[in-house]
């Protein structure tokens, strides 16, 4: 291509050249800017956070115990993985009601596989571990497969036919559930998912790893945009951002240890946040399912096949709610007739939403799912730990929670669209 | 300045059912050109420009792109020829930056199922700023926070990155202000400048005047005039859009209907 014989630009602007070497106090200003903008981030979530264990330490000491956080991680770590699931149906515009009774589908799947029951052909051996749990996961996928094409194929709205998929989920439940009401866990490393502890020496390991890992990343893609003539963040910015990451994931490894470890659980949800978040902005797949969420018709003009995609999100939100379901098995060491109902389903939508995923499609992010997952558990959690609080009570508690996320989410999206930023 | 047409298009009919859309129509656009095409609604320009872009294939009549006769059956067809459209209704995701939405659909990628960004940031740069798209903030920045001027540009840029020949524009200008309007038209004459074929769809004859070299109209899915816009008048063309015969076609040497 030949260059424009053009008059050269006088209002050339910093960010947009190849100058675009920030100093720290430059980044600095250009993120309180955004702060200002509206463009808030996760910083409603961290106070709220805050504000949540403040007031229930003050009503009961037992809050802020190594104990009870410890707790809190395995308590809440179901519902956080069904919810990483709804992240991806939310960000691509839909809704999908039937992850609740999916995750207690495949929950009580995998125990009948693991204990057949008397009424059972007895030509169904009692599987292992692996064998259980794997076919539990690819039930999920297969229910999220037909539940996606059904909505794709007959260009029907998600939320009537996972609507659909509640009812019938619920009632698979039952008839599976049926014969033998609750059944009990045996198998020791089914009861580990959720019930086991890293050693203290491996947690240490496990939490520098992490750090290392983030770090080497950050530094990496700094390096590599710089050799590029490309805009980065400052080194400092860089450096300090993983002194406190360490301070915190040291602090939560500490903490962990002065009970009874690391739960495992918890590190299987980073793992899991991390592979997600990756896909979510780092891949093609991911790419696409925010540009179906933001602009079906322009992803479609793109070349993008839109159905492919949204069949695939299907797949893996009733993938993710059988995850949670083994979880969540696992945690109560039994499935009963009543697995996957409660406030499952709502906790775990609940739960994208307060962390900032949009209910509109095209915006939000996985870990969000993580952060409303510890506001919504941590309520729960601290309203237990108070004497004579109905489950009423806890009920308007979380509600409230939710709409003050949503409206601070309002809040700071119109600010953003004055502002110019989004 | 007389320059081979890239696209050449000799004697196209189409017709929906009954409706005569296009009844023996010529076409042409040169590189270094910029062709307006021109007439009132229901004229048939959308229907022409469909038929290049390979959405609604023409019934009859050659196509000639670089000398050579093709077909154009598919959309598909079109891009391999270099062929790409800016629709009015621009096809960008809102919630998607500047970088995201050029490369929609044709994202590089590197190990690891990752998207190459760094080489797509560089990319999406060069090209804006070889189009003298120096507007932007960042681009990295949401297209919806951009004004409707810079979201043409990225839809133009977007078009231009993929090694095209010929770029049709679906009135670019419909929904912009003055100054807005001045900047996409700068653009559309950069593009030109730059060796491609333009052909701009434009109900504003002062845009046509403004950018265009040639500028062909439509009646009533026939050829009614194609003047150099240098040698004619604002009243020749509205004349010609409004109440030119069919039979007193200038110019047109096949006028026989």
């Amino acid at each position: 291509m030949t260059t424009v014989p053009e008059t050269t630009p006088t209002t050339e602007s910093p960010l947009f050249g190849t100058q675009a070497q920030q100093s720290a106090s430059d980044y600095l200003r250009g993120s309180l800017r955004r702060i200002r903008g509206g463009d808030i981030g996760s910083i409603p979530i961290i106070i709220g956070v805050i504000i949540i264990a403040v007031i229930f330490q003050a009503t009961n000491s037992n809050f802020l115990t190594a104990r009870n956080l410890v707790n809190l991680v395995v308590q809440m770590a179901g519902v956080t993985a069904i919810a990483y699931g709804v992240v991806y149906v939310l960000i691509l515009g839909e809704i999908d009601l039937s992850i609740s009774y999916v995750s207690g589908v495949c929950a009580v799947l995998m125990v009948l596989l693991l204990h057949p029951p008397p009424e059972w052909p007895k030509s169904i051996p009692a599987m292992p571990w692996f064998l259980a749990i794997g076919i539990a996961l690819l039930v999920g996928l297969i229910i999220g497969f037909v539940q996606g094409k059904i909505i794709t194929f007959f260009q029907l709205p998600s939320f009537v036919v996972t609507l659909a998929g509640f009812m019938v989920w619920s009632g698979v439940v039952l008839i599976l559930s049926g014969g033998s009401g609750t059944t009990i866990i045996q198998d020791e490393t089914v009861l580990g998912i959720a019930n086991a502890f890293l050693p203290q020496a491996l947690g240490w390991l496990a939490g520098a790893a992490f750090v290392a890992v983030v770090a080497y990343t950050q530094i990496a893609e700094m390096r590599t945009r710089q050799g590029k003539g490309l805009s980065t963040r400052p080194l400092s910015i860089i450096l300090v951002q993983t002194v406190i990451l360490a301070v915190i994931i040291a602090a939560a490894v500490w903490i962990c240890n002065q009970d009874r470890g690391v739960p495992f659980v918890g590190v299987l949800l980073l793992i899991m946040l991390g592979i997600l978040s990756y896909v979510a902005s780092r891949t093609r797949f991911g790419r696409y399912v925010y540009a179906v969420g933001g602009n079906k018709e322009a992803a479609r003009r793109a070349g993008i096949s839109v159905e492919r995609i949204r069949v695939i999100v299907f797949m893996m939100s009733s993938g993710m709610a059988a995850v949670g379901g083994i979880i969540l098995a696992s945690r109560l060491r039994s499935v009963a007739t009543n697995t996957g109902g409660g406030d499952l389903l709502l906790n775990s939508i609940a739960a994208a939403v307060i962390g900032g995923t949009s209910l509109f499609g095209g915006r939000g992010k996985v870990s969000s799912a993580l952060l409303g997952s510890v506001i919504i558990a941590s309520v729960n959690n601290g309203m237990g730990l108070i004497p004579n609080v109905s489950a009423g009570a806890r009920f308007v508690v979380t509600g409230l929670v939710l709409l003050l996320a949503v409206i601070v989410d309002a809040l700071s999206r119109r600010s953003q669209q004055q502002s110019g930023i989004r | 300045m007389e320059t081979k047409p890239l696209l050449d298009l000799k004697g196209i009919s189409k017709s929906f059912g009954a409706v005569q859309a296009l009844t023996n129509v010529n076409f042409h656009a040169n590189v270094g050109e910029v062709m307006a095409l021109v007439g009132d609604n229901g004229a048939g320009k959308s229907t022409l420009i469909k038929g290049i872009a390979g959405i609604y294939p023409f019934d009859s009549g050659e196509i000639y792109f670089d000398g050579k006769q093709v077909a154009l059956h598919s959309p598909r067809d079109a891009a391999a020829l270099g062929i790409e459209v800016v629709y009015q209704d621009l096809a960008l995701a809102d919630n998607l930056d500047v970088v995201a939405n050029m490369f929609l659909g044709r994202e590089r990628t590197q190990s690891f199922w990752r998207m190459d960004e760094m080489s797509m940031e560089q990319a999406s740069i060069e090209t804006l700023q070889s189009l003298s798209v120096t507007s932007l903030k960042s681009v990295r920045q949401a297209v919806a926070g951009l004004s409707g001027g810079q979201r043409q540009a990225i839809a133009v840029a977007k078009a231009v990155m993929w090694n095209s020949r010929l770029v049709i524009l679906d009135e670019p200008t419909a929904a912009l202000g003055v100054a807005q309007t001045r900047q996409v038209l700068d653009l559309v004459k950069r593009l030109a400048q730059k060796g491609l074929a333009v052909v701009l769809i434009s109900h504003n004859l002062y845009d046509i005047f403004e950018a265009a070299d040639r500028v062909t109209v439509l009646r009533l899915g026939h050829n009614v005039a194609e003047y150099v816009v240098k040698e004619t008048t604002q009243q020749e063309v509205v004349q010609a859009i409004t109440a030119g015969k069919i039979e007193r076609v200038p110019g047109m040497k096949e006028a026989e209907v």
